[in-house]
């Protein structure tokens, strides 16, 4: 069934996207070829890198284990809300008051199932709080829980220099160094910590126009613009770009910022199959054919709503393939690089630079600085039509605070670095390191056997754990051992595919990574882990370090 | 047909993505503040006095506050790098919710980034598709985002007007009669502010938690404007009328007005609070509030409590400027008399709002070459439920003197004059 031979130049290669657990193994694909053909409408020639994903399935036991894992939480789960409706166990959240017993309840019991039951047995993962800077090493406060993660109390203690894998530090901007931090004390001193205006009153400060000045020169555009928070950056400039009688495509895995900002428009929602170039062609091409659902007039325009780097998959957004559909059915590209800017392309411009493709390729240009400049905030660029129109009809510009000043002054000064301009060549060597980091760090748990999804070039690499037993035991051993990683479950993933999530960070040292990867090797094999059947370990025959390049 | 399918895909032509925006559109010419916008501020490379920003108690330029943030950058460095479930909550988060738990008296606060995400993510959390609201006219544009995102059944009710909300309570109360089992499950919420940014007065809370137990609807209070200037401490609307606080279900606010820093937080027992650690988008989703911002915001509480005649001295500066701007010819001052944020709409309009505008920039701009910067509250016109008429902003700040708000008051009456005369 699963032929091992499904191979090309001897590099293994599963281009497959996963659709139910319940199919095991991969469809055979006779090399590389057909396989870019099927899934790409244009031909290869406008990437010439070889764009490798995995989206490996697991074998057939892992997938019923882990039903069989939900099933028996959710029948505790109901075996103890009828002791605690019976008073036979203690209710441990807070209840309504006295004087309002008598009002419609807050919370539906139903809703809050999953949390009471699944999530409390967890929730010593989340939310542990720390209390130095989010480095590639942090001190995280000791908390311990008396009665079964109801309650936490801090102990005092804090456990020191704790490997970070969980903080999106991508380029390692997020220190303390005096020396680098100088800038951004000196504006501090000078502008205080807030605005308190909106950017069309009387709060666009000088420091404003010279960061959006230098983001446009930075990405390769007119104009940009910039706000306080990425989250609100979505929600509030898609509602202003697109309304009703508009349609906008929106890829499966969407971030919430962006679902939200597509809802608040009132345009029309199509989703279209997770970076699945066919699904999207044919909606696009229905959406030209029969217009609007009832009336049948024409769309008032088409938007693509894309990400650069999937935060859940680890997956890069098939940038030429889509440009060249929207080219062809003349729609409009939004493209949100919250984790891809500053993390891929050569010199950390983005997907857009990943591909060797023109900034002015994309219409909307959106990204965040939370990620790779270490600050917070996030900003809109292209076109200055476009622009200025965001300046005038923004949600964000008329009713909320603009970003206050040392941030600005941070980005600025992340920003100089990578382009060169502070003199030194930290910046691209930044980027580098990165680089090297993820692909080193990727090769080795590809070579460990785990199931590993998304782009060999993405900094996020998600691990999949599957079984929400081992969702526990696989962050609190690695906290035993000194090492913060991110666990995630339902409803941020599917529910059947919970995963471990490293970000990869230009700060980390090869000893970090070793490190990281050995206790890796370990748990894996104490909680059974290496799921994967491509690994190394399992077929060594057929791994050769070349790689394929396609022209077409 | 194919070939038809063909035609019609090579024959559509989208609109434009931004319809083009003309040159002299207000807002493209913005006022430009270089250096802080503190109390002197340099607009457009003129230097005046600050009438126009939120910084209501003058801690945009205390030192305390900006050494306080200096310590937290050289400990935690600028960004969180993080959500607060993926090792984003730092200590300064917890500290900052218990301090701010504990000034307001209420069990627990949560901390959001970004002021305007404050309230436009409180509110999809508890209000789901078919739960009904009860809102004012003239809530902020954060209230009616957040209202728009739950997708509940909306009834405006008309500003502070008690009996209209009664009737519609009635009537609510009727349509229940007639079906009692969707009764049961259908949520029921009145949102309201403290202090209106739109128009400047206070919402008649007594009467507010009479209805709320009469007809069994949560109070949603937002007290944007509200916190750190009404009420003997500071706590707001719930102590200048010396309201229990456990009554308000939900209150939220956003630090960027009294606190001078940058975020929000919702507060109110830990019954309704929690609920939003999971289900906030703008907390769950979003990265957490820069330690600086945090450190600079638990300073300027402790300076609160520590001093609280500013509160005093802030409403009796209020009250004299809202007295000196009586009487101007053409210009009527909508407000209360002790809110900071005064609204001055012109008496008698030219007819389209476009004029009036123009008409008001003339103000603004002879204020603003006589070194008082004063703004026009800006709106989205088409994206408002009920947008108010054009107005300029006049904002009270602790740190004004008095020579200085009677300059302002005599200045703008001038410049009515010259305008619109």
């Amino acid at each position: 069934m699963a032929n091992p031979s499904a191979v090309c130049n001897g590099h293994l290669h599963h281009h497959q996207k996963q659709n139910n657990l319940l199919k095991s193994g991969i469809s055979k694909k006779n090399g590389i070829a057909k396989g870019i053909k099927k899934n790409g409408v244009s031909n290869g020639s406008l990437s010439k890198k070889a764009f490798i994903e995995h989206f490996e399935q697991a074998p057939m036991y892992v997938a019923v284990l882990t039903f069989v894992g939900f099933g028996v939480g959710t029948i505790f789960g109901y075996l103890r809300d009828f002791m605690r409706a019976w008073g036979l166990e203690k209710r441990n959240i807070a209840t309504e008051r006295e004087q309002q017993k008598d009002f419609v309840p807050l919370y539906q019991d139903f809703e809050n199932f999953y949390t009471r039951n699944l999530y409390m047995r967890l929730r010593d993962n989340w939310n542990r709080p720390i209390c130095s800077v989010p480095g590639p090493q942090f001190d995280l406060m000791e908390r311990v829980t008396d009665d079964y993660n109801w309650t936490f109390r801090f102990t005092g203690r804090t456990i020191k220099n704790v490997i970070n894998m969980g903080s999106y530090n991508y380029l390692g901007f997020a220190e303390t160094d005096a020396n680098a931090l100088k800038t951004v004390a000196k504006e501090l001193q000078k502008y205080g910590t807030g605005v308190c205006s909106s950017r069309q009153e009387m709060g666009t400060l000088d420091k404003h126009v010279e960061l959006e000045q230098l983001v446009a020169r930075f990405l390769g555009v007119e104009d940009a613009m910039v706000f306080g928070m990425g989250f609100a950056t979505n929600s509030m400039n898609i509602p202003a770009l697109v309304g009703k009688g508009c349609l906008i495509l929106s890829d499966e895995l969407n971030h919430t910022s962006l679902v939200l900002g597509a809802r608040l428009s009132g345009a029309t929602i199509r989703i279209f199959k997770h970076n699945n170039m066919q699904s999207l062609e044919s909606l696009l091409r229905d959406a030209i054919i029969y217009g609007q659902p009832r009336s049948r007039r024409a769309w008032r325009k088409i938007i693509i709503l894309v990400e650069g780097i999937y935060s859940m998959e680890g997956s890069i957004v098939r940038l030429p393939e889509i440009v060249s559909l929207k080219r062809k059915y003349k729609a409009y590209l939004y493209l949100d690089e919250a984790h891809s800017i500053g993390a891929v392309g050569a010199t950390g411009r983005g997907v857009v630079e990943y591909f060797g493709m023109n900034p002015d390729d994309v219409d909307v240009l959106m990204g965040t600085f939370t990620k790779s400049f270490g600050a917070a905030g996030g900003y809109i660029a292209g076109k200055k039509d476009l622009v200025d129109f965001l300046r005038t009809h923004s949600h964000s510009a008329v009713y909320a605070t603009s970003m206050c000043p040392p941030v600005a002054q941070q980005i600025i000064r992340a920003m100089k670095c990578l382009m060169g301009l502070d003199g030194t060549t930290q910046g691209l060597q930044r980027v580098q390191k990165l680089g090297k980091n993820t692909r080193y760090f990727r090769r080795r748990l590809h070579e460990m056997g785990f199931i590993v999804y998304g782009n060999d070039d993405s900094p996020v690499v998600p691990l999949l754990l599957y079984m929400p037993g081992k969702i526990g035991a696989f962050a609190r051993r690695m906290l035993e051992k000194n090492i913060g990683v991110v666990v995630v479950g339902f409803p941020a993933t599917p529910i059947a595919e919970s995963r471990a999530r490293f970000c990869v960070s230009a700060a980390h040292t090869r000893e970090m990574l070793d490190t990281v990867l050995n206790a890796l090797d370990e748990l894996g094999d104490f909680l059974q882990l290496k799921y994967s059947r491509y690994s190394k370990a399992a077929h060594p025959e057929l791994y050769e370090e070349t790689r394929c390049e396609f022209e077409d | 047909s194919l070939q038809e399918k063909e035609e019609l895909i090579e024959e559509w032509q989208p609109e434009p993505l931004v319809p083009p925006v003309s040159k002299d559109h207000p807002a493209l010419n913005y006022n430009i503040v270089s250096g802080p916008p503190t109390h002197k501020i340099t607009v457009n490379g003129k230097e005046c006095i600050n009438f126009a920003s939120f910084n209501f108690l003058g801690l945009l330029d205390n030192e305390k506050v900006k050494n306080a943030a200096q310590a937290s950058l050289k400990k935690y460095g600028v960004g969180t790098c993080g959500p607060r479930g993926f090792y984003g909550t730092f200590d300064v988060h917890l500290e900052l919710e218990e301090r701010l738990a504990k000034f307001m008296r209420t069990e627990e606060a949560i901390i959001y980034s970004y002021g305007f995400a404050t309230i436009a993510s409180a509110i999809p959390a508890y209000s789901k598709r078919g739960d009904i609201v009860f809102v004012d006219e003239a809530a902020c544009f954060a209230i009616q985002k957040g209202l728009q995102a739950s997708r509940s059944n909306i009834k405006l009710f008309k500003h502070n007007d008690m009996a209209h909300l009664e009737r519609l309570l009635k009537e609510q109360e009727a349509e229940d009669q007639k079906n009692p089992r969707k009764a049961r499950v259908t949520r029921r919420f009145i949102v309201v502010e403290g202090l209106y940014m739109n128009t400047g007065d206070v919402c008649p809370l007594p009467e507010l938690i009479k209805l709320k137990y009469k007809y069994k609807v949560r109070i949603f209070l937002e007290e944007s404007l509200s916190f750190g200037v009404l009420g003997e401490h500071g706590r707001g609307i719930t102590e200048h009328f010396g309201i229990n606080i456990d009554d308000i279900d939900l209150i939220s606010a956003n630090m960027e007005n009294s606190l001078a820093s940058t975020g929000g937080f919702c507060c109110g027992r830990s019954f309704v609070i929690d609920h939003q650690r999971l289900s906030g988008q703008g907390y769950c989703f979003s990265a957490s509030l820069p330690p600086l911002l945090a450190a600079a915001a638990m300073e300027a509480l402790n300076i609160m409590e520590d001093n609280p005649g500013i509160f005093r001295t802030l409403q009796e500066k209020c009250k004299r400027i809202h007295t000196a701007l009586q009487g101007i010819s053409g210009l009527k001052v909508v407000g209360e008399s002790f809110s900071p944020a005064l609204h001055l709409q012109l008496e008698e309009s030219c007819g389209s709002r476009e004029n009036d505008v123009k008409l008001l920039k003339r103000v603004v701009d002879y204020c603003m070459n006589n070194g008082i910067a004063l703004t026009q509250a800006c709106y989205l016109e088409k994206e408002e439920k009920c947008l108010p008429p054009p107005s300029i902003r006049v904002v009270v700040t602790v740190e004004q003197t008095e020579q200085e708000l009677d300059k302002a008051a005599s200045l703008i009456k001038e410049a009515a004059q010259s305008v619109l005369n």
